[in-house]
């Protein structure tokens, strides 16, 4: 279906200030149960929360359920697993316009919550959604699209508020490159990518050797040993005269890791790390690239890669030697 | 002047908050509360403090907590660098100071909010304003950026020269959490841990899995250091200290110490051993117990290797004969240690090697005249032994 941008546009501000439908009111009311599993998963050990005789000596006269459980209270059940069961409501009427134009992306990127007062067992919370704004197409590091951000008010049973909730979604269509674009003026974030190492007078002239393509070696300029990482002075002879060799990039692997957790951003984990021993004596950290991770092995003998990993950085990596 | 340390200084009073996963309240709040309880135990006057001493990580100045606890003036006050390579170097700062007489009484503490605050897992990032910087610069852009990921690198070497297995290291952990079990204070209080449970947790950096890991916590830990002389006078039970030291060793860097002729090798713990023994005139069959750092479980039985307990690679098979559990020849860890207790950065195992000296262990064993107390490696560290006053 062939519509201008200004009608696509026209027909999204529709959806704007609307009610996505009648309150959305959760399957069971506030209940010890399933506060006492939300806080096993949570690892949060608040008396309060889970033993009915320190909750009576506090403040709060009985068990309370954790606030950041508000939105909880009111979501589907096992039901939310399959779109097709969900009725449809305005927010989703929405989505689907998007998806017709191709912005079938779908990615959560902010969520604020406040909560005016614990909320204790028994009391039935509904939430009531609206549509609260939409903005204008954006630039993002995964793709073009548009902001929506809703709004749901919390209540109990007698429609006493007891928090709020605004969610924001970019809805976007996928690009087929990621392209490592920088943040946009909405301060939607850049595709991460690798830290750079910081260059100071001690380690400076290594990198920019790196960058022109080539891995060094520093040598003494006095006692001519080799050494890596580079230092301003040789262990030694203490002298500070120094040069450098490039090195052939043969190496075989001392030790390896497989890095899997904490993922850190832009480096794509699962990594293998590795501690090479170069054959002219020194020893680097890099990574190994260009096998499988189950491959790698302590004995391995590998050779250098001088790649660019991101449009910016070139790395010394290394692969299976042929 | 004494010559050594041996017998000069002693632990008189032991101080600490509960440990959890958010204190809700201050790195300095937590300082004051422990540094008040380590007072009390002692039984000794805030005034009788005139010496701090603290990490060089740690955000809590003396003076705040000096002022806070009602201390007065100081004569001496100092900070130990290298991370947990500090937990027992600030008591080394604390037994020189009141064995020359610059202090009469010296609180050594260690407070930090290491789960709800800035957390250690996360590695270091480009923000670093010193002359770590270049350091750092070769292992940051290659994703080598998290303690667990520099002490795997040595680990997976050292499995591999020694042959020790995923199920070596699972027996230091599991070994551990049955002492936690019991222990009150710990994370892991009643919580067992099984082979299954080890072998099913999720991968960290391979080799180490989750379980392999220390935990982040909040909390605080606090001990009051002063002569022996001093100590008789107290009501407090006390624990002598026979030796202790620290130690870098060569070709030694934060961590990252990848350019010896073997990285297995934790050259640092090796120079703290032979100070200990040195200094104390002991040696390995007479320690009856051990507090041994375990930012890892595989570090743990490197220890074992650097102080004696069993020859070098054997560590493997020393754990797996049972020595290390409560009926064995050198119980370790009784608290839990920082796999299952909680993470002061080896501070609450100085605490425990205090109970133990005092027979007041949660996993009390029959035997414990002298107690071996070690810190972090891969970083500059220290060590000591601790033994009953005369
Ligand atoms: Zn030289």
């Amino acid at each position: 279906m062939a519509t201008s941008k200004e009608e696509f546009e026209a027909r999204l501000q529709e959806f704007v200030g609307l009610e996505i439908g009648a309150p959305e009111v959760g399957a069971d009311l506030v209940n010890e149960p399933m506060i006492r599993h939300w806080c096993e998963v949570m690892e949060d050990r608040n008396p309060v929360y889970t033993d009915p005789a320190a909750a009576k000596d506090s403040v709060h006269g009985g068990i309370v359920a954790p606030p950041t459980m508000l939105q909880t209270w009111i979501l589907d059940g096992f039901d939310m697993a399959t779109p097709e069961k969900q009725p449809m409501n305005k927010q989703r009427e929405l989505h689907a316009v998007f998806n017709e134009q191709g912005y079938t992306g779908v990615v959560a990127t902010n969520c604020d919550q406040s909560y005016d007062r614990y909320l204790t067992p028994g009391e039935q919370v509904s939430g009531t959604t609206v549509i609260e704004t939409i903005s204008e197409e954006k630039a993002t590091a995964i793709g073009i699209g548009y902001f929506i951000e809703t709004r749901t008010t919390f209540r109990n049973q007698d429609g006493e508020q007891v928090g709020w909730m605004v969610f924001r979604v970019l809805k976007f269509k996928p690009s087929a490159q990621p392209a490592a674009a920088p943040a946009g003026d909405d301060g939607a974030p850049a595709a991460p990518v690798r830290l750079r190492a910081p260059r100071t007078h001690d380690n400076g002239w290594w990198w920019n050797k790196i960058d022109e393509g080539e891995l060094h070696i520093q040598k003494c300029g006095e006692c001519g040993v080799l050494r890596h990482p580079p230092r301003p002075m040789c262990g030694e002879c203490r002298s500070i005269e120094w040069t450098s060799i490039i090195s052939t990039g043969k190496g075989v692997i001392n030790s390896y890791v497989i890095m899997h957790h904490p993922p850190i951003p832009g480096y794509g984990f699962p990594i293998a790390c590795a501690l090479i021993d170069l054959e002219e004596g020194t020893r680097i950290i890099s990574n190994v690239v260009g096998c499988d991770l189950d491959e790698v092995h302590i004995g391995m003998k590998v050779s250098l890669s001088i790649e660019n990993v991101d449009d910016e950085m070139k790395l010394p990596l290394f692969k299976p030697a042929q | 002047m004494p010559t050594t340390l041996k017998n000069e200084a002693a632990i008189v009073g032991v101080g600490q908050t509960e440990y959890s996963k958010n204190s809700g309240r201050s790195e300095v709040q937590l300082a004051c509360e422990a540094t008040k309880a380590a007072i009390m135990d002692a039984g000794i006057a805030p005034s009788d403090v005139d010496g701090m001493v603290t990490f060089t990580l740690d955000t809590t100045d003396d003076i705040e907590i000096a002022r806070a606890v009602g201390i007065g003036e100081l004569t001496f006050f100092s900070r130990t660098p290298h991370g947990g390579g500090a937990a027992v170097g600030i008591v080394h700062q604390a037994a020189m100071a009141v064995a020359t007489g610059a202090a009469k009484y010296v609180v050594c503490y260690r407070a930090l909010n290491g789960r709800s605050g800035q957390r250690y897992s996360e590695g270091v990032s480009g923000n670093i304003v010193t002359s770590d910087l270049i350091h750092w610069s070769y292992y940051m852009p290659f994703g080598l950026m998290t303690p667990a990921s520099w002490v795997a690198l040595i680990t997976q070497r050292y499995m591999h020269e020694t042959g020790s297995k995923p199920e070596d290291l699972a027996q230091v952990c599991i070994t551990q959490r049955d002492h936690a079990v019991k222990n009150p204070a710990a994370f892991f209080y009643q919580k067992p841990l099984s082979l299954d449970d080890y072998m099913n947790a999720r991968m960290i950096v391979d080799p180490l899995r989750l379980y392999d890991c220390c935990q982040e916590t909040d909390g605080a830990s606090a001990v009051i250091v002063t002569t022996p002389e001093r100590a008789r006078d107290l009501d407090a039970g006390s624990a002598v200290i026979r030796g202790i030291a620290q130690g870098a060793g060569s070709e030694q860097e934060v961590m990252t110490s990848f350019y010896r002729d073997s990285i297995s090798e934790i050259r640092e713990m090796d120079v703290v051993a032979r100070e200990c023994y040195r200094v104390s005139g002991l040696g390995p069959d007479d320690i009856d117990a051990a507090i041994v750092y375990d930012a890892f479980s595989s570090i743990v039985l490197m220890q074992l290797e650097s102080f004696g307990f069993c020859k070098t690679g054997e560590a493997k098979d020393f754990v797996q004969d049972g020595n290390v559990g409560l009926g064995g020849r050198l119980p370790i860890n009784t608290h839990g240690g920082q796999l299952s207790e909680a993470y002061i950065h080896g501070v609450n195992g100085v605490i425990e090697g205090v109970r133990l000296i005092r027979g007041d262990s949660i996993n009390q064993p029959p035997k414990s005249d002298h107690v071996l107390v070690t810190a972090g490696i891969g970083v500059p560290t220290s060590g000591m032994i601790l033994g009953k006053p005369d």
